[in-house]
């Protein structure tokens, strides 16, 4: 178990080097200078010179690769933006927070959502349920994220009011300029968010969960537990959904991590200052330590919660032992 | 009273291509603590009358017909709940492939004390004693330590005698077996068998057991059934089926039994394939791969109808009877003379 641990976190040492160094060689091939645009208008060739001294961008790219490296492991530093010189880490540690809270209450809706239609439709296949459930799928597999955040937030919020347009409130009590806070403003503003999310994600997991339980319906084990005597809601529960639903843990946990990177389309929607929009405006700005530490953030939520899933894998399904 | 009668069952599925008749007027009866073995080739409907007499056959688009007494009571049309009630406590299945019937999540102790529990009112402890009694009687190897164990952690043959144990754990009346040996090799099929035969003489259960291999049968059926295309073609005690076949298929069963020194190059067999259920032949169901075939067999069909001399030993073929003798002396010599 232990050695497994350790073994997965060398790979993910490799990993994240890996991610960093291309975003750094992409950074370096892309034909601006974010220089030019830290030097004001019109800057002379000596000014555009010395700001790419002050930004560190004068240097060999694997220089600036190693100090990076240098900052970042011996100082947990992720220096400081190009674009107005704040610390990487505060913009990460403000960004954070709203693209997890966008991505937990996201999860947990759409699992609300899927769990049900997805296991009601698999035990009455073809029925009413389970053809408007498919319809359901189909438009939320085929919809994309802006087309569902301009609908909701024009009908909801807009036509309708009964929610906020866009915008962020944070958790807790209002931050010094900030106009709103608090839990419930939170989760009032984040309604739409949450929404826009589940549906994308529901229509997938409804259709994973209605295949899973429909094949866990078939199996030989379910048939012995009704030989049994099993009344049907325990083999449904015990015996079903207990198998059907471990693919389903994979896919959360590893969904998870990769929507924490940043929900784009999402955030960009509703203006929510999360990582995504951050990411965005950031590469705008030619803003390489900022996109930087968004990439170092997002890759250790991917490890991280790829790593949960394998360790709750292990515990929940006897068969698998990490060795 | 016999412990369970059937008769004239029909189990028939609407399929988008018609309607499937996968029993069709099958009547048949098991006694206390007897053994009936029933025999044919794949998709013959030996599972589905089995599974239509659990009551397991999937509810939508599946019509029954017919009677199926169980000590007496209809249990064909009776409510699930009661039907429930008997699964698992008077009547059990082993089914045909230990190696998907056992939930893999859950260790074989949990699932055998989910049987007892669903049936008896005792405590944890008491189900858990009862299972490893019962573990203990199928002859797993230090059944202390391997009750709490996974299914995957046991070979085949091991997960079959938890089945069994499984089944066998509330004390069932009849043992429903649905080809308990063919997923196993060979002598293994011979330890479950002989394994099943000595747990009928402690427990004193009636056992309905399927299979297609009439080496199965010959080793421990008190009465035989063949079934063909979804009917009975002969039935009769195991004695007089071995020997004084009456039907061309059985005679093809037993003429397509591997023999060690048979002077053959190839197997024998039956020539062609089952007939489709959805649109059987007409007349005689077999007739289209029989050897024996004359025209009245390709106009008429059959019906089943005892042997002359012996009113136990029913069989479904136009032939003559002095003809049937003949032809059945004729294999049983050969066969004899190959060993």
């Amino acid at each position: 178990m232990i050695r497994y641990i350790i073994r997965r976190l060398l790979w993910a040492v490799v990993l994240f080097i890996a991610v960093t160094v291309v975003t750094y060689i992409i950074f370096f091939i892309i034909p601006a200078d974010p220089a030019r645009a830290v030097a004001g208008k019109n800057p002379t060739p000596e000014m555009i010179l010395r700001a790419r001294h002050y930004l560190g961008i004068d240097k060999p790219v694997y220089i600036q690769y190693l100090r990076f490296l240098d900052r970042l492991v011996i100082h947990q530093d992720l220096g400081r933006s190009f674009a107005n010189r704040e610390s990487v880490n505060t913009e990460v540690g403000k960004a954070a927070p709203v693209t997890a809270s966008l991505v937990f209450g996201g999860a947990i809706a759409w699992m609300m959502i899927a769990l049900p239609i997805g296991i009601l439709s698999a035990l009455r296949p073809r029925s009413l349920l389970d053809r408007a459930s498919m319809t359901f799928v189909l438009i939320g597999v085929s919809a994309h994220p802006i087309w569902i955040g301009l609908i909701f937030s024009y009908f909801f919020g807009f036509k309708w009011g009964i929610t906020p347009i866009s915008g962020y409130c944070d958790f807790i009590n209002p931050a010094a300029g900030a106009d709103c806070g608090g839990p419930v403003q939170w989760a009032y503003h984040m309604i739409l968010p949450w929404m826009t999310f589940a549906v994308l994600f529901a229509a997938l997991y409804v259709r994973m969960i209605r295949a899973n339980v429909l094949e866990a319906l078939n199996e030989d084990y379910v048939r012995t537990a009704r030989a049994k005597g099993a009344p049907e809601g325990r083999v449904v529960r015990v015996h079903v959904l207990r198998n059907a639903l471990l693919p389903v843990v994979t896919m959360l946990g590893m969904d998870i991590g990769l929507a924490l990177g940043g929900a784009v389309f999402t955030e960009t929607i509703y203006s929510l200052p999360g990582l995504g929009r951050t990411a965005v405006q950031a590469l705008n700005a030619l803003d390489l330590p900022t996109v930087e530490g968004i990439v170092v953030f997002s890759t250790l939520a991917i490890i991280v919660f790829n790593l949960i899933v394998d360790l709750l894998y292990a515990w929940i399904d006897p068969r698998i032992r990490l060795a | 009273m016999s412990l369970l009668e059937v008769s004239d069952l029909k189990t028939h599925f609407r399929t988008d291509d018609g309607i499937v008749k996968a029993v069709d007027g099958v009547s048949f009866s098991v006694e206390k603590g007897q053994t009936l073995g029933i025999v044919g080739e794949s998709g013959c409907g030996k599972s589905v009358t089995c599974l239509t007499i659990m009551g397991l056959n999937p509810k939508v688009n599946t019509i029954s017909s017919g009677e199926v007494l169980f000590k007496g009571e209809d249990i064909l049309h009776t409510s699930a709940s009661k039907l429930r009630q008997l699964r698992g406590d008077e009547v059990a299945m082993i089914f045909q492939d230990p190696m998907t019937s056992l939930n893999p999540v859950y260790t074989i102790g949990a699932q055998l004390v989910e049987a007892v529990l669903l049936h008896r009112d005792v405590t944890k402890k008491q189900a858990r004693s009862r299972a490893l009694e019962l573990l203990k009687a199928v002859g797993i190897p230090r059944a202390e330590r391997r009750i709490d164990d996974y299914p995957h952690q046991f070979s085949g043959g091991m997960r079959q005698r938890v089945m069994i144990a499984m089944a066998l754990v509330n004390d069932p009346d009849l043992l429903i077996a649905d080809e308990p040996t063919t997923a196993l090799d060979v002598t293994t099929q011979a330890q479950i068998l002989e394994l099943m035969m000595r747990l009928q003489e402690d427990f004193g259960s009636a056992i309905m057991i399927i299979t297609h291999d009439l080496g199965v049968v010959a080793e421990i059926a008190d009465d035989v059934i063949v079934m063909y295309a979804a009917q009975i073609v002969e039935q009769g005690s195991a004695n007089t089926i071995f020997k004084r076949p009456h039907h061309p298929y059985t005679w093809g069963l037993l003429g397509s039994l591997p023999r060690l020194n048979a002077d053959v190059e190839r197997l024998v067999q039956i020539k062609g394939q089952p007939p489709s259920l959805l649109n059987p032949p007409r007349g005689c169901r077999f007739h289209p791969r029989c050897p024996y075939v004359f025209n009245i067999c390709k106009e008429q069909e059959p019906r089943l109808l005892p042997v002359s001399d012996q009113g136990e030993h029913l069989q479904r073929c136009h032939l003559d009877e002095e003809t049937k003798d003949r032809e059945a002396q004729k294999l049983l010599a050969g066969m004899m003379a190959e060993a």
